[in-house]
């Protein structure tokens, strides 16, 4: 199987959950900038969770299946059709041979995901299938996807093969079906202009003049156009040094919000380099990652400062509600293999 | 040996070892990385090495589930260990030093700033050359993009500030100054480094179990070749 890019969208790339353990040769994590939306296209057809998806950015590829498929779209709203017509996101859909599937721009957030039975394979670098743009390795030939690409497929699983027949009889004379249970909305986040990005304190917070860190805590801060999967460029209140220092660069995290000396802070995303010299006045904590992942430019935001304790325990509760999830659809799945 | 360790994100610690660049710090942040390899602690995804500190990945949820703990005091748990792991570490670690040697082809298209820093300093091009080529250096730290060395160690009578404005994409194998810093640039990036030479030797290999060539805490000479050597480097003897 095989999936043709007949448009390839603003910033179309494949990814994973990210390539991790190489860090300290200097080589950047990558993968989806909103892991959630990305586990959650691959747990909907029944990949493993770190299988390739496509990540699409603001505005979406056209592509057409060589065989018939199942496929998941989460994440932002980019009214996806299929020979025309709309469908229905947070859900397995069966799509037949030579349909084209069309995305359009995003409605509200930046990245949508796809994932495909199977997963799309590509070469494993270094333990991960992810895209590293600037060294050109990883995903599908190290870039983003381009006019003309054709994308390998890999084996759905059995669960996944046993749905796509079922479905095909369903779909009777039809180019799709979508599966009658799907994940709803009102479990999935809300992504909008405004929202709240809780963080804790950064390693230098204490550097900052108490004017900044109140600044910081209290102002909305609006997504810079210079915003990439490397980080997200802040413009708002200026924050500044007590004193100026120079700080010995150190490690980085998916998060950190650093302050370069123009006092406009950086939120550094998945293609953060590893290591970084600038202080540190702030953090997102990992249970916000997905919502600032889905900002775009233009957008504003307020941060909320926590305590560790509590952004732990939120980290742990998201991954308890994950949990939670994968049972209910693997119960579906025995009711319907039972069927 | 002195250490403080905090919260970088609520996945993440570092541990600092000091406030300034010593070999020896260096050679302790080595001994944990070593130690690291070998031992990795509860729920550890990866660790960062860098000049002072070494930060350390975990998963929350694994630390808790290896812990059978119902709580979420990952952090907590991360911490005993860590104090754990420094009461286990060598009191005095020997360092697994390479010295490793660099080809470098200096001037002409391969070093454009090769005559800014000569004029920067005072100094002949060929004195420039002798100066760089004539130091011992050491690896402090690996971060930036992939294998780029932060290397400590070179003569002041070159140092030069960086560009005003950084290229926008400096070829991979460049060697640069930049304040009193020297580095090579393993892959093709953007920087404002002024550039002196290139090397034909790569730093990053993406196709090798250990992807890059230079380790903190090895020691450096850069050596100078011809622009023919540079052309046939890898075709001959002096295959790395």
């Amino acid at each position: 199987m095989s999936i043709n890019v007949i448009k390839p969208g603003l910033l179309t790339t494949v990814q994973d959950l990210g390539r991790h353990g190489y860090q300290k040769y200097g080589v950047i994590v990558s993968g989806a900038m909103d892991s959630d939306s990305c586990r959650l296209a691959n747990l909907l057809v029944d990949n493993e969770k770190d299988a390739a998806v496509l990540e699409m950015t603001i505005s979406g590829p056209t592509i057409e299946f060589q065989e018939d498929t199942l496929i998941a779209i989460c994440g932002a709203d980019m009214s996806a059709e299929i020979d025309g017509h709309p469908f229905q996101m947070n859900k397995a859909v069966w799509v037949k041979k030579a349909s084209v599937l069309q995305f359009k721009s995003v409605q509200s957030g930046c990245r949508t995901y796809m994932a495909v039975a199977g997963g799309v394979d590509v070469p494993r670098v270094m333990d991960s299938y992810s895209t590293y743009l600037r060294a050109g390795i990883g995903g599908f030939k190290g870039r983003a996807l381009q006019k003309d690409d054709v994308l390998p497929v890999g084996s759905p699983s059995n669960y996944a093969g046993i749905l796509m027949k079922q479905m095909h009889t369903e779909a009777d004379a039809g180019h799709f079906r979508e599966m009658d249970w799907g994940v709803s909305m009102n479990s999935l986040p809300d992504y909008r202009e405004g929202a709240i990005i809780r963080t804790i304190p950064g390693r230098q917070a204490e550097w900052f003049t108490e004017k900044s860190r109140e600044l910081f805590l209290s102002e909305p801060f609006t997504v810079s156009t210079k915003s990439d999967r490397m980080g997200y460029r802040l413009n708002g209140p200026e924050l500044s040094l007590q004193n100026q220092q120079d700080l010995l660069s150190e490690a980085v995290a998916f998060g950190t919000i650093q302050v370069p000396p123009d006092g406009n802070p950086i939120v550094l995303m998945a293609d953060r380099q590893t290591t970084g010299g600038y202080p540190k006045i702030g953090q997102v904590i990992t249970a916000d990652l997905p919502a600032m992942a889905q900002l775009k430019p233009g957008e504003k935001i307020y941060f909320k400062e926590i305590k560790h304790s509590e952004a732990q325990t939120l980290l742990v509760e998201n991954e308890k509600q994950f949990e939670q999830l994968k049972i209910s659809i693997n119960l579906k799945k025995e009711q319907e293999g039972n069927a | 040996m002195e250490y403080t360790v905090s919260p970088l994100g609520d996945e993440s610690v570092v541990i600092q070892l000091s406030e300034s660049i010593s070999v020896e710090t260096q050679t302790h942040i080595g001994a944990i990385a070593v130690y690291l390899d070998n031992h990795p602690i509860s729920g550890m995804v990866e660790y960062i090495p860098a000049y002072t500190t070494i930060a350390i990945f975990y998963n929350a949820v694994d630390v808790l589930a290896e812990n059978h703990s119902d709580g979420t005091n990952a952090f907590d748990i991360v911490q005993r260990e860590i104090e754990k792991m420094v009461s286990r570490l060598p009191k005095n670690p020997e360092t697994e030093s390479n010295v490793i040697e660099i080809p470098v082809c200096y001037g002409g298209e391969f070093g454009p700033d090769l005559e800014v820093v000569a004029r920067h300093n005072n100094l002949s091009e060929q004195e420039v050359i002798d100066t760089h080529a004539n130091g011992d250096y050491m690896v402090y730290m690996i971060g930036f993009a992939p294998g780029f060395p932060f290397i400590g160690g070179m003569s002041e009578k070159i140092a030069t500030p960086r560009k005003d404005s950084p290229r926008l994409q400096i070829p991979a194998g460049s060697v640069g100054i930049a304040g009193s810093q020297t580095g090579v640039y393993p892959i093709e990036t953007p920087g404002g480094w002024q550039l002196i030479g290139r090397t034909p030797i790569k730093l990053f290999r993406p196709d090798e179990e250990v992807p890059i060539l230079l380790k903190s805490g090895d020691s450096i000479r850069f050596f100078p070749i011809s622009e023919q050597a540079y052309h046939n480097w890898g075709a001959g003897s002096h295959e790395y």
